[in-house]
């Protein structure tokens, strides 16, 4: 194993757990919250906007700030995704996304985390989080296939 | 609601420097979706960082689960059947779509990707009419 792989592991694990603490602080790990912003009419709880409020500068300036060097820290080269393609399946992969964030009140990030809380809910949702995934991976097999 | 404005604004704060992090060091896009599908695809070829960054996830939860067990409290009373519907929906609609709430609406946004920016309306939209239906129709 190379000495950068190594390296861009324990990177990883630290920003997960900050980025579980943020999620956790933020309230994304209570679906009633989550639930109650996307619940428009009366008793609506706009406060989960400003995670995204707290998140995009902070992220936006460190992008600034990157943009144009040759290679992150530990690595040879960028992975930031360059597609600009409007995609039939971006559109409806999103639609779906949020069909099923309306339904649990969980998005990918905050069921992991609350799978490492015990929370029992994220205990149904997680596995089958990865089904469906995997339920994805086979059709599109499927559909290049063809 | 004062107190969860500013509870929001201080985690979401976090969660840009976690994905800052990974930007400046690892170069990597923090998408929760694709770090996890990605593993899916094998663990050896470029899985180590994926594993553990879901690792620090799990970990974070753990603890902050014993020390503040009320920022885990669920008492939306989705049923079993509908929260286990709703990953599947999510872990299928999140792989076609190339992304969720990380990385498309954080660090694509941050980026003025236009195609993180329609998935991101899209899936908010598409998420307040689901759970705007079910509260008027359903009563949930």
């Amino acid at each position: 194993m190379e000495k950068r792989q190594i390296q861009q592991a324990v990177l990883a694990f630290m920003a997960g757990l900050v980025f579980a603490v943020g999620l956790a602080v933020s309230g994304m790990t209570q679906p009633q919250k989550v639930i109650g912003f996307l619940q428009l009419g009366e008793g609506w709880d706009p406060s989960l906007m400003f995670v995204m409020i707290g998140a995009i500068p902070v992220h936006m300036i460190s992008y600034r700030w990157m943009r144009g060097r040759p290679s992150p820290l530990f690595d040879t080269q960028w992975h930031v995704p360059q597609s600009k393609d409007i995609t039939k399946p971006l559109l409806i992969g999103a639609g779906l996304f949020g069909l099923g964030w309306g339904l649990g009140g969980f998005c990918p990030g905050p069921g992991l985390t609350s799978l490492g809380a015990g929370q029992m809910s994220a205990v149904y949702f997680v596995p089958a989080m990865l089904v469906g995934m995997g339920l994805y991976r086979l059709y599109s097999q499927k559909i290049a296939k063809k | 609601m004062m107190n969860s404005i500013l509870m929001a604004l201080s985690g979401g704060a976090l969660i840009g420097f976690a994905a800052s992090l990974m930007l400046v060091f690892n170069g990597r896009v923090t998408g929760i979706s694709g770090i996890v599908n990605g593993l899916l695809g094998g663990l050896f070829k470029d899985g180590l960082w994926r594993l553990t960054f879901i690792l620090g996830l799990l970990v974070g939860g753990a603890l902050l689960g014993m020390s503040h067990p009320e920022l885990f409290v669920n008492t939306s009373g989705r049923s079993v059947v509908l929260v286990t519907l709703a990953g599947l929906i999510v872990g299928f609609g999140t792989v076609m779509g190339s992304g969720c709430t990380s990385g498309h609406g954080v660090c694509g946004i941050a980026r003025f990707s236009v195609r993180s920016l329609l998935a991101t309306a899209t899936f908010m939209i598409i998420g307040i009419l689901t759970a705007t239906v079910l509260k008027y129709w359903l009563g949930v």
